[in-house]
């Protein structure tokens, strides 16, 4: 079982590994947004210092968001995802391998890049720490998620901004703890409580979603 | 029995009338567009049928043979 | 028993719930009428002034209820989704998309009187409170649905598409209003705890009860006008609906 998600997953990894400019640009998407707030804020540092989980955390959410409608269309155009879903594998698994492989090609990277972009906003080593730490657990929840609001408006009209309206508010609990974690640790206090919040939000995210993502590919590809 | 001593206090709701009335006013107003947004919604989808069904029936009487009456039957389709 | 089943599952198809639901709108609107005006008098008229608030408590009338129905009718919206699902019956997913209108300004009415309440009491239009911002968020929830079926042109696919996110959207309104409300707990300082509500009066409670009547008598009544709608457009090809529209404004 968990071989077929492997192979979903490999060869998701494969073709994206393809199309690089896909997973660059998303990178960059979240530098840009990062470096204009200072900007658009001003260059006070102590301001920037607050400012930074809640900042990163967003931009992050919003390049996850942006790589979302790519996960099922090409496999939707070149009739791919209709194979997959008659395949006699439960497609839940299938979701879940895909999910996986847009998290190591968007959560992942975005992950390892915040701590640098944390550095224009002066952040302390602990806060640099625990903002991967909160992206790393946070993210495989957003592309749970997001793969639900990519599998409800496949194949739709004006499809990009569907998707953020359906899933952003969903997203908000993770931005919560993520961001949160990030703030605690900015505080001085802990940031463990935040963190397993975060974990469990993602178990769920991982192994729950994929199944409304299959129930709603079926509805899509009827 | 009734709270106010004159209609302008009750106007006034002792210094809140701007914030109690824009309250009221929005959900009053609201209220009564909705309903009749909804009941026109269902007139006008009601007179569109009845138009489409009319169409599709003297399509039907001068025999489906001719180009002409098809196309009238296009026409109402594209007018959904 | 048997018998009964199949007496409910008469009123299932929308041939059937159409003319129903006409008989059933008139009967709705005057109950929401009748609860409206005793509920207006009660809270408007007779209500004594709020020893903390002064008059400027009579929003409550309004704002209560409006959030009540904005929370219920998400509720019931998920439960006619659920069952469109299960049961693949046409009506259930008419009554979601006819329900979801009256919520979402269920909910702008909410934010709206909360807002307009909130300036004279706290000084301020808005504060980042957990109730406040789960209603903001529901809204939201509530707008994502009406775009979801707008932007699908089969209205067979729209009913299940809005069915998973109707669903999804409840199984995600206690976690969100969770973690808001924890949020706000360690952002205390700017904001305000809504939570100690004065103790009201009985009078005040009946008012409030009476208006909360009238927005749900409402809200049925203007639901069923727009499920009649969605009924003849997706069925106009029925020899039912030819009917009825035989029928109609001779």
């Amino acid at each position: 079982m968990m071989g077929m998600v492997a192979a979903i997953t490999a060869r998701d990894l494969k073709l994206a590994m393809r199309r690089q400019a896909d997973i660059v640009s998303v990178l960059f998407f979240f530098i840009i947004v990062a470096s204009l707030f200072p900007l658009g804020i001003g260059p006070e540092q102590d301001l920037l210092r607050k400012l930074a989980p809640g900042v990163l955390w967003v931009g992050a959410l919003l390049a996850t968001m942006l790589s979302l409608p790519k996960l099922f269309a090409d496999d939707f155009r070149d009739g791919t995802l209709e194979q997959l879903v008659l395949a006699p594998q439960p497609l839940g698994l299938t979701v879940l391998g895909k999910v996986l492989a847009h998290w190591l090609v968007s959560g992942l990277p975005l992950a390892l890049l915040a701590p640098v972009l944390g550095l224009q906003f002066d952040l302390s080593s602990d806060a640099l720490l625990v903002l991967t730490v909160s992206l790393l657990i946070g993210t495989p929840a957003l592309s749970g998620i997001g793969a639900i609001g990519a599998a409800l408006t496949l194949g739709l009209r004006g499809g990009g901004v569907l998707v953020s309206l359906l899933v952003l508010p969903l997203y908000i609990p993770v931005l919560i703890f993520g961001a949160g974690a990030v703030d605690a640790t900015v505080a001085g206090l802990g940031a463990e409580a935040h963190l397993s919040i975060l974990g469990a939000l993602a178990i769920g995210g991982v192994f729950f979603a994929p199944w409304a993502t299959a129930a709603a590919l079926r509805i899509a590809l009827e | 029995m009734i709270h106010w001593n004159s209609f302008s206090d009750f106007l006034a709701m002792g210094g809140y009338g701007l914030y109690v009335w824009g309250s009221f006013g929005v959900t009053a107003l609201i209220m009564i567009v909705e309903p009749i947004m909804a009941i026109r919604r269902r007139k006008t989808l009601v007179l569109r049928l009845k138009r489409q069904l009319r169409a599709e029936k003297s399509t039907h009487k001068a025999g489906s043979t001719s180009r002409s009456n098809g196309e009238v039957g296009k026409e109402t389709r594209s007018s959904q | 028993m048997n018998n009964r089943l199949i007496n409910w599952f008469k009123y299932a198809s929308p041939q059937s719930f159409y003319p129903l639901a006409g008989k059933m709108i008139p009967w709705f609107t005057a109950l929401a009428v009748i609860f409206g005006i005793a509920g207006l008098w009660i809270g408007m008229a007779v209500a004594p002034t709020d020893f903390q608030q002064g008059e400027g408590y009579r929003i409550i009338f309004i704002h209560v209820p409006a959030s009540w129905m904005s929370m219920f009718i998400y509720l019931v919206m998920a439960f006619w989704a659920a069952l469109g699902l299960a049961y693949n019956t046409r009506l259930s997913g008419m009554m979601a998309s006819a329900l979801a209108p009256t919520g979402a300004l269920m909910a702008f009415l909410s934010l709206w009187t909360g807002a307009l309440w909130g300036k004279p009491m706290w000084g301020t239009w808005w504060v980042w409170d957990a109730r406040l911002t789960s209603e903001l968020i529901l809204l939201f929830l509530y707008i994502g649905f009406i775009a979801l079926q707008a932007s699908i042109d089969d209205p067979r696919r729209a009913d299940k598409a809005g069915a998973i996110l109707a669903l999804v959207g409840v199984v995600n309104i206690p976690i969100i209003y969770f973690s808001v409300k924890w949020w706000n707990t360690l952002h205390q300082g700017s904001s305000v705890s809504l939570t100690k509500s004065p103790s009201m009066a009985m009078l005040m409670l009946w008012g409030m009860l009476l208006m909360a009547l009238s927005f749900w008598m409402y809200s049925i009544a203007v639901s069923l006008i727009r499920a009649r709608s969605i009924m003849l457009e997706r069925e106009r090809n029925t020899e039912w609906v030819k009917d009825v529209l035989a029928g109609e404004g001779k």
